[in-house]
């Protein structure tokens, strides 16, 4: 036994086997770490999946905004639930989101001044959701807004659209 | 009638008390010495400090406030856990019995929150005298790093225990901090919803901001703490400097 150079104990063991290119010790590790990274890297996308719900208990994000003749021409709506301006001037509807894009608040409408506030950082928006003032780094996203077959207004959160595009009825 | 020595050589001597101290009385310094290596509570202390090191103007026990915060809001906040519920909108309604009907609540949340307010407080002014004083330096550079992550849980642990109590200024400030995140190059949006479970501050924020609060980081924090204070013993003791030796 203690003529075999490879015996396990044996001080002179070479590390790797000089002939052949990858020792047995070598092969063994880079199997093993390479299961465990594949395993690893497995979990780790597992992980993510699980941690990234699928199904969201969240106020649904399309909705009916009711019949047009409830906004008479030249106003704005403010609705509360759903964090929405409907807007209406002789051109036609249209709809802004009242998050401001700074950090999220809720704005405000000032008839006053014809212009849409924010209370957190004073970021001030006109009618078309375009900043005027204040650190906002994007003008308020205009949202989708149809007219379902029975002739209600319809605004999908989901579904941004150019400010340009307007409802007309 | 024995007296009280006599009695405590007795018990000394007591099968019971030999299987838990296997060292005789700490009486030299050799005994000393290894009375604190045999303990799993002491053995990450060190043996002996520089008297220097031990002056009030050394350290102010920055850290040491730190740690005994640390211990105070663990246990507050177990006390707060057996009355709070991390659900919408019951934790607003539980905070709230804890203020008006739990016998003592109001002390324990007041406590907790004071407690997290001066932790944060001192864990910066803990960072900042050992800046000024070259804390900083080898060998210390790697348990200065490890005090930059503890900097990091306590302000996540401060954050996330911000939202528990489920009151306006909770959400909003949730909120916008949220935000903040979402603005981070490429994964800002996905860091966000993963944090919230969700594109709102909701009840699975509530839950996930729990978790963290109550499990991950302290957890993530009492690890640190371990390396921090094992360090400062490896690396050769605190910082000294010349100063330290004038007497006042």
């Amino acid at each position: 036994m203690s003529e075999n150079p490879k015996a396990p104990g044996n001080p002179d063991a070479p590390e790797s086997c000089e002939k052949c290119e990858v020792g047995r010790r070598d092969f063994l590790n880079e199997i093993s770490f390479g299961a465990l990274a594949v395993a690893g890297l497995g979990s780790a996308v597992v992980s993510y999946q699980y941690f990234s719900p699928n199904v969201l208990f969240e106020p649904p994000t399309k909705f009916r905004a009711g019949s047009p003749d409830l906004y008479p021409v030249d106003s704005v709506t403010y609705l509360q639930d759903q964090l929405v301006y409907i807007m209406r001037s002789a051109a036609g509807f249209w709809a802004v989101s009242a998050v401001c894009t700074h950090l999220g608040c809720i704005t405000a409408w000032h008839p006053e001044t014809n212009l849409i506030q924010c209370p957190c950082h004073g970021s001030k928006f006109k009618q078309d959701g375009v900043k005027v003032a204040g650190p906002a780094p994007r003008p308020l996203p205009h949202f989708s807004i149809t007219l379902s077959p029975d002739g209600e207004l319809v605004v999908d959160k989901l579904e941004t659209v150019q400010p340009s595009q307007v409802l007309k009825v | 009638m024995a007296t009280l020595p006599a009695l405590i050589e007795r018990v000394r001597q007591t099968q019971a008390w030999k299987s838990v101290f296997r060292r005789g009385p700490a009486r030299s310094n050799r005994t000393r010495s290894l009375a604190v290596f045999g303990n799993l509570f002491l053995h990450y202390l060190p043996v002996k400090v520089r008297e220097r090191a031990l002056r009030v103007r050394a350290t102010y026990y920055l850290g040491s406030i730190s740690l005994i915060l640390f211990l105070v809001l663990s246990i507050t906040g177990i006390f707060l856990m057996f009355y709070y519920h991390p659900a919408v909108p019951q934790a607003y309604r539980d905070i709230k019995d804890l203020q008006f009907v739990v016998s003592n609540g109001v002390f324990l949340r007041n406590a907790h929150r004071l407690a997290a307010h001066l932790m944060v407080l001192l864990v910066f002014a803990h960072m900042f005298h050992v800046f000024y004083r070259g804390g900083y330096k080898p060998p210390h550079e790697f348990n200065w790093v490890v005090g930059v992550i503890l900097l990091l849980v306590t302000l996540f642990l401060s954050y996330t225990g911000y939202l528990l109590p489920w009151d306006q200024l909770a959400f909003w400030a949730i909120t916008v901090g949220t935000n903040i995140i979402s603005s981070m190059p490429v994964v800002g949006g996905r860091v966000r919803f993963l944090l919230l479970g969700g594109n709102l501050v909701g009840e699975n924020a509530l839950l996930r901001f729990y978790v963290l609060h109550c499990v991950i980081l302290p957890l993530v924090a009492v690890w640190f703490i371990a390396v921090h204070f094992w360090r400062i013993q490896k690396d050769g003791g605190l910082t000294v400097k010349d100063t330290d030796e004038r007497k006042e």
